[in-house]
């Protein structure tokens, strides 16, 4: 795991040609080929994507880190690779190898290029994590870094099995469908009725999980429009496999008239709905599923709070 | 060194006086097998009814059609049952009525198969008994993969039913994450741990044997899920969703606690062994590699399963008594549960790490013809990752919403933990290097772990990192990583030991060119299966679906495909094995590998009492390539040599 390994190495040997060398020779340009395709190749189609700026951000680490492990892992399997060919026993050799039960420089510049290594790693993910680049995970009720401004809050609300959006700012009504603005910082509130799921927003790179009784919030700034999917990603029971739907992220216009919109056609169940908390109890409002039934309603609401919902057989 | 406090009798399993010859009984009366399956059925019987008779007045009970109760009481009473038919108890009553004990170790040294199928009190016995539990075990774990794979076929066509499916899932990731702690402790910590430290005996050989025959009544109970309808929650159990399932949830939660259960007393039984029977000059700083491995892992299980069994425990109280710890409209935690769990879970994955290590460190110097580079680094790299892994756990709840003030430092915990495993890479290259490398089969296992764990080690550090992890937890990223670290890493490990030890196990060769079939097979679609995993997980696949985006599909075909070549590469295995075993049986007495391994100078497969006389140690196991290096051992000190063998040894390491 350190790169420093081929180059300690020929203290060991000093009599032989020199394979240390040899093997440096080999692994700087092939390290050096791999960190520039990572970074500039490959690195901006890494997931996922850049549509926020929190997946930007896991963009960005997970570059950093493929640079920084790119280099160890080629070091250690030239350097397997190179030994295999280079001291492979012939037919009939039955001598054993030279008696080396260690070398204190290798092992010393081992230990030390190892854990400089593992510490640069966490004072970067420490410093990911004070600013907004970790701030698409769910971070409970009192996330270490918040957004400066009045952030859209939109609550989600999974349950078995399915997710039900909340726009607290707009009336508090709920709906099925998850719209975002573009541009404008949002602050995920997950919340869940009943057993642990986690809500997924793949192309924005959020990702919390939805805990009952616990209010989970996540960050994020949509910065391009486009469809967004969100996949349910911790076990939840029998139909875990099939809870997923699709967001949007539209224009700042575009937003606004769907939630205006949305909550005047539906304003009329918000009132039946509990009154916008962080978390729910589940078995406080018996009598909503009933009506939800009788008016027809499909998705979104009072059913939720009640029994499971049991998507169509896939 | 305890050998001194104990008596040469002292040195027979079972110990105690002879009490005259035991009563020959016909096969079918003594405790075996047989009798432990008609006692697991009354048991159950029993324990069911009881069940139904305490919680018939129970509204849960007679609203729903659900006792928990009488399923968990059942098991219950199966497993004492079980235990009682293998006759477990019956030394032990024998004691409390104040009776001399039989010999046991006379009868268990008769030679024959049936020795096999009972309560065997020879660590020989109970490590071939593991040996082929585990396999089994393996194999049924692994039909079920198969059947997940052949799901994911399809991105929207349905082999099985949603329910079906999910039960696979939970069946697989629970039998193979439970029953496969023991995969290389239980047959080659049990079998070559003795041999290995010049010991005739271990120290518990009831425990021992009592771990061992947990394991099977863990394995049916947890397949009989099935037929109460298995358990929706995968290998995790998480609360209150493992609370909510049927019945089936009481065999996950009983099947895991009898495993930690069973870990617990393997992992005392080798603490002391190691601790207590080493035989004279076998020091710490001699010890073979491969011990210092097993030791680590049994001080993780005997430290990290007793949460476990608590969690399972507590579960269960949850499910039929309504005690609500993790319920949190009744005021419980579903964190709890989840630390609990992981507190356990995670020191679980280095119960499965650590073994591997050492079998490929031992195998190591035997195929270089070298001495291990840096012995004290890699026992150093073992102790640092068995302290480090109990502070780790909740880097698998970095989205949970936990805390976030502490995930800096599980973040650095688990960044840290990198440094030991280095260790091991450590070690291995420093080996290569200007070694006499001989790719024999068990020497292909042991370089294609390093290749393997590399690639799952370096993925490890990508999920330490919070923003990463946002992306990857959750996903077959993380199913593809921790693959590569315990398939990847211990299976293979697994099958290079039997290739390795079954010569001085069973005194018979594995066939080689089947061997080396089965290896390249099995490395060659296990790469093919598990690194295109990582891009599935990547690209937004979360674990444990049965629908998955479109644009995978081709990607998801391919891996389904050599997940099938994998399993094909598996029953290559299966057929050398009982073709070598059993039919081929071409017999290997010597020391076929030229080791210098303490347990390679008797012969194969050992005598019952392993060594004739306790041996003296002489020097460290790993100096080839030294001209003058001592034999490993005097295999026959003279009379009384044991106490002057502790004033001559240091004059013998001033040598080295």
């Amino acid at each position: 795991m350190a790169a420093a390994q081929p180059a300690a190495a020929p203290a060991a040997g000093p009599a032989e040609p020199s394979h240390g060398l040899r093997i440096l020779l080999i692994w700087l340009p092939l390290a050096l080929a791999a960190d520039l395709v990572i970074w500039f190749v490959w690195g901006p189609h890494l997931p996922p994507g850049d549509m926020s700026n929190t997946a930007a951000n896991q963009q960005f680490d997970i570059k950093v880190l493929s640079v920084m492990a790119a280099p160890v892992m080629l070091a250690v399997l030239i350097f397997a690779g190179y030994a295999m060919v280079t001291w492979r026993t012939r037919d009939g050799d039955e001598e054993d190898g030279p008696p080396i039960e260690g070398n204190a420089r290798v092992q010393v510049s081992w230990i030390v290029v190892t854990t400089v290594i593992v510490l640069s790693l966490f004072v970067f993910g420490f410093a990911e994590l004070v600013t907004s680049n970790g701030a698409g995970a769910g971070a409970g009720p009192a996330p270490i870094w918040k957004p400066g401004g009045r952030p859209l809050v939109v609550q989600v609300i999974a349950q078995q099995w399915l997710f039900t959006y909340r726009y607290p700012q707009y009336g508090g009504f709920e709906t099925t469908d998850l719209v975002l603005p573009v541009g404008q910082s949002v602050q995920f509130n997950v919340t869940s009725l009943d057993v642990i799921h986690s809500f997924w927003a793949y192309q924005l790179g959020v990702k919390a999980d939805a805990n009952p009784q616990v209010n989970n919030v996540a960050y994020t700034t949509a910065e391009h429009t486009g469809e967004v999917t969100v996949r349910c990603s911790e076990l939840c029971g029998l139909w875990h496999g099939a809870m997923f739907d699709y967001g949007r992220v539209v224009s700042v216009a575009a937003f606004q008239s769907w939630a205006r919109a949305t909550e005047t056609r539906v304003a009329k169940i918000t009132r039946t709905l509990p009154a916008y908390a962080l978390v729910y109890y589940p078995n406080e409002i018996k009598g909503l599923n009933k009506f939800y039934y009788e008016a027809g309603l499909p998705g979104a609401g009072g059913g939720f709070y009640g029994n499971q919902y049991y998507p169509n057989e896939p | 060194m305890a050998i001194e406090t104990h008596s040469e009798k002292a040195q027979h399993p079972g110990g105690g006086e002879p009490a005259g010859p035991r009563r020959a009984r016909p096969w079918w009366l003594r405790p075996a097998i047989h009798t432990a399956f008609i006692g697991a059925v009354v048991g159950y019987l029993v324990g069911h009814w009881l069940g139904n008779f305490i919680a018939s007045g129970y509204q849960q009970v007679t609203e729903g059609d659900l006792n928990d109760l009488a399923i968990v009481l059942g098991y219950a009473f199966a497993t004492v049952g079980w235990l009682a038919g293998l006759g477990v108890f019956n030394d032990l009553l024998v004691a409390m009525t104040g009776r001399d004990l039989p010999r046991r170790d006379l009868a268990d040294a008769q030679p024959g198969l049936a020795r096999y199928f009972r309560f065997s009190l020879d660590h020989k016995v109970v490590g071939i008994q593991y040996l082929v539990g585990m396999i089994i075990y393996f194999c049924t774990a692994g039909l079920f993969a198969m059947a997940i794979r052949a799901e994911l076929l399809s991105p929207t066509y349905h082999l099985f039913n949603a329910d079906t499916y999910i039960e696979l899932v939970g069946e697989h990731g629970t039998m193979m994450m439970m029953l496969m702690t023991s995969v290389i402790l239980g047959p080659f910590g049990n079998y070559l741990v003795p041999l290995m430290i010049g010991s005739k005996r271990v120290a518990f050989p009831r425990i021992e044997a009592l771990s061992f025959w947990l394991t099977p009544v863990a394995f049916l109970i947890l397949l009989s899920g099935l037929l109460l309808g298995g358990f929706p929650f995968g290998w995790t159990g998480y609360a209150p969703l493992s609370i909510q399932a049927t019945e089936g949830a009481d065999s996950y939660a009983v099947a895991f606690g009898l495993m930690g259960i069973s870990i617990i007393l393997a992992g005392f039984n080798i603490i002391a062994t190691v601790i207590c029977y080493r035989a004279p000059g076998m020091r710490w700083s001699r010890l073979p590699i491969f011990v210092w491995a097993i030791v680590s892992t049994s001080f993780l299980m005997v430290l990290a399963a007793p949460v476990l069994v608590g969690g399972m425990y507590m579960m269960i109280t949850d499910r039929t008594a309504q005690t609500a710890f993790f319920i949190p409209d009744l005021g419980g935690s579903s964190y709890l549960y989840q630390n609990l769990f992981w507190f356990f879970g995670h020191p679980d994955v280095y119960i499965l790490a650590l073994p591997g290590f050492g079998v490929v460190l031992e195998l190591l110097p035997v195929f270089t013809r070298k001495p291990l580079f840096g012995y004290k680094i890699a026992a150093a790299g073992m102790i640092g990752v068995t302290l480090l892994s109990f502070f780790v756990w909740q880097h698998h709840l970095f989205v949970s919403g936990i805390n976030p003030d502490m995930r800096p430092v599980f973040m650095l915990t688990t960044e840290l933990i990198s440094i030991p495993t280095g260790f091991i890479f450590l070690v291995a290259l420093g080996t290569f290097w200007k070694a006499k490398f001989k790719f024999t089969v068990p020497m292909l296992f042991a370089l294609a772990f390093f290749f393997n764990f590399l690639i799952g080690g370096i993925s490890g550090v990508f999920l330490s990192d919070v923003p990463v992890d946002t992306t990857a937890h959750g996903s077959f990223f993380v199913m593809a990583h921790f693959h590569y670290t315990i398939m990847g890493g211990l299976i293979f490990a697994f099958f290079g030991a039997c290739y390795y030890w079954l010569p001085k196990m069973m005194g018979i060769r594995l066939n080689q060119t089947l061997g080396k079939w089965h290896f390249w097979t099995m490395f060659i679609f296990f790469n093919a299966t598990f690194l295109p995993l990582f891009a599935i997980g990547m690209a937004g696949q979360p674990r444990r679906v049965f629908e998955y985006a479109r644009n995978l599909e081709t990607l998801n075909d391919w891996v389904s495909i050599s997940a099938f070549l994998l399993g094909g590469s598996i029953l290559i295995f299966v057929i050398n094995f009982v073709w070598s075993t059993v039919f081929a049986r071409v017999r290997e007495e010597g020391n076929p590998w030229q080791s210098r391994g303490l347990e390679w100078q008797v012969s194969s497969p050992p005598p019952p009492d392993n060594f004739a006389r306790v041996p003296v140690v002489l020097s460290a196991p790993y100096l080839y390539g030294f001209k003058d290096a001592p034999p490993v051992a005097d295999l026959n000190p003279p009379v009384g040599v044991l106490s002057a063998a502790y004033a001559q040894a240091p004059a013998t390491e001033a040598e080295v």
